[in-house]
């Protein structure tokens, strides 16, 4: 371990800092559609330049690099062109997972081999505070790794999406969150791990993989908005803790963005379902069993009106405003298309028809907005939900389409429900209430009834979104004129 | 670059971060989602370090393997992110303004 690793030149620290900067410019072009595309396009060019420096301060293996990149890179674009829309959700949680594992691998590479880094003291070990970083970096990627694995999992489908329960799992993930921080420590310290040997590295990484999958797996599928947003924050402090390790400005500023990122994607779920955090991270909400608050209710069906797409359709037309409230069911049967189709015939016959988005309806933070998006709704028509809310008393039609504990107004008036406390859109308030559900059978994911169903001015339209919302779009065509 | 100075850099980063991801525009937090996802991989510097490290070191051998290996990754999601961001993004119009027929 001879080799001195040169200081890295001033040309290059300011272009890391350059793409650093570039990097915020990317997030800062999101805060309007219309600057988004031009904010990505930075992003890409931060991107191109941190690749571009760090090649040109080590050229060597290029053919190899160049080869990898070029494997990776048309993997990645054809799976982005591909992709459905509403398979966003695992698409994220997917990518996040390689983020993660990628951030394990740098890890173990700058362990094997320290000197390539520069993070070696003069008897060749390993720099103490090196080692804490990078058994942080270590450990919350592979935390990411495995977390977004299973969040992958279940937002595809190929795991149930309800909670599942292990005994003790609390001292078990406690445990183990202590481990990892004790060996971490241990490994800072540790004579042995100083010189790339002994297990302690390997052992942090194991512990690492196992919580991640112990910390998601009693996640349930409609918290799925809290869970991909902290994986998302994961992914950023993993990226900067590499970043200390190599001491690299653009890693450590987009480090910083990312986790923070996530972190305020993760309040703004946790308070549009009034939970806090600890109590979405502990996982169990929406169990099969129902818990806490299963239906409440005398087991009697109560009485409810059953209506049908002509009954819709005549109901719309001679409405003056209708407001759209999609959900997870909408994204589901992928009926953003012909929903359009219905907003398009009823704006023909003068109708104003606004669309009322929930932040936590779909799977991910902005799920609804942008399957709007695919299907055209123009994206001044779609309304956050405390711009919209008070507009609920005047408008003739709510259209609710599988949405439902976002519109449950026990949230407002039953303090023994699990959804007390959550804002919800007021959609009772309407003089009509169409509601779109499979059936009556089943309730909500919080496994809550939703009076709505029941109430006089609310008429059931039960079938599938999809099939419902081509029927109504039938008769606006064939009944109207 | 000392531990202080990088501390600095970062604290300061994150305070950036919270101000800039807190005036993105709701409709647009899956792009965000995507396009975080995309720069997080600028860890890819990490990898090519390891990679072209282990191209003249001895004893890189390993270090070189993980370090393609987290090109591969990391490219995926460089590429994957960006791209399906740009997709996503030329989705959102606004009302076309031709007909000012309606009310």
């Amino acid at each position: 371990m001879e080799h001195a690793v040169a200081a890295t030149p001033a040309w290059a620290v300011l272009a890391y800092l350059a793409a650093g900067v570039l990097f915020i410019l990317a997030l800062r072009g999101l805060s309007s559609p219309e600057s988004s595309q031009a904010g990505n396009r930075n992003g890409m060019i931060g991107m191109a330049l941190a690749v571009g420096t760090t090649l040109a301060l080590h050229p060597t293996g290029l053919l190899l690099i160049i080869g990898a990149i070029a494997i990776g890179g048309g993997i990645g674009w054809v799976i982005a062109q591909r992709i459905q829309m509403t398979a966003m959700p695992e698409l994220v949680a997917g990518f996040h997972s390689l983020v993660g594992m990628a951030a394990v691998l740098v890890g173990c590479a700058a362990y094997l081999n320290p000197g390539a880094f520069g993070i070696t003291d003069a008897t060749g070990a390993i720099l103490a505070v090196s080692r804490v970083e990078m058994g942080l970096g270590v450990a919350i990627g592979a935390i990411t790794f495995s977390g977004s694995i299973i969040a992958f999992l279940k937002l595809s489908g190929r795991m149930s999406g309800s909670p599942i329960l292990l005994p003790g799992r609390h001292i078990i993930n406690l445990g183990v969150l202590a481990g990892i921080i004790v060996l971490t420590g241990v490994f800072a310290f540790d004579a042995a791990a100083g010189m790339g040997q002994g297990p302690l590295m390997w052992i942090i990484l194991g512990l690492s993989f196992i919580i991640g999958v112990t910390l998601i797996i009693p996640i349930g599928g409609a918290d799925m908005p809290v869970v991909i947003s902290m994986l998302n924050s994961y992914s950023g402090w993993a990226a900067a803790a590499m970043g200390f390790t190599l001491q690299n400005t653009a890693m450590i500023i987009t480090g910083a963005l990312v986790g923070s990122s996530g972190a305020i994607l993760s309040y703004i779920m946790c308070k549009a379902m009034n939970r806090s955090f600890i109590s979405v991270i502990a996982g169990g909400f929406g169990a099969d069993s129902g818990g806490a608050g299963a239906a409440k209710g005398d087991g009697v069906q109560k009485p409810f009106k059953a209506g049908s797409a002509d009954d819709a359709a005549f109901i719309m037309q001679n409405a003056e405003t209708v407001i759209i409230v999609p959900g997870y069911g909408m994204a589901v049967s992928q009926a953003q298309h012909a929903l359009r189709e219905m907003g398009d015939l009823l704006r023909k016959e003068g109708v104003s028809v606004k669309y009322a988005i929930h932040p936590v309806a779909g799977r991910m933070p902005g799920h609804m907005n942008v399957l709007l998006a695919e299907a055209n709704v123009p994206y001044d028509e779609v309304f956050e939900l405390d711009d919209i809310n008070s507009e609920f008393g005047q408008c003739d039609v709510a259209f609710v389409i599988g949405a439902n504990d976002v519109t449950n107004p026990l949230a407002k008036t039953d303090k023994t429900s699990p959804i007390y406390g959550m804002p919800i859109l007021d959609v009772e308030k309407a003089k009509t209430v169409l509601f779109i559900k499979r059936s009556m059978g089943g309730v909500g994911y919080a496994g809550v009834d939703n009076p709505v169903f029941y109430a006089d001015n609310t008429m059931m339209l039960l079938a599938d979104a999809k099939k419902m919302v081509e029927n109504i779009v039938k008769a606006l065509n064939g009944g109207g004129h | 670059m000392d531990f202080l100075s990088i501390l600095s850099i970062f604290v300061l980063a994150v305070f950036v971060g919270y101000y800039v991801v807190w005036s993105v525009t709701p409709a647009l937090h899956t792009p965000l989602m995507a396009v975080t996802n995309a720069i997080s991989s600028v860890i890819i510097v990490g990898a090519l370090i390891a990679a072209a490290a282990g191209a003249i070191t001895d004893g890189g051998g390993l270090s070189q393997w993980l370090g393609l290996l987290g090109v591969v990754l990391a490219s995926v999601n460089i590429f994957g992110g960006f791209a399906v961001t740009r997709r996503m993004l030329a989705m959102y119009k606004k009302k076309e303004k031709k007909p000012a027929a309606s009310k």
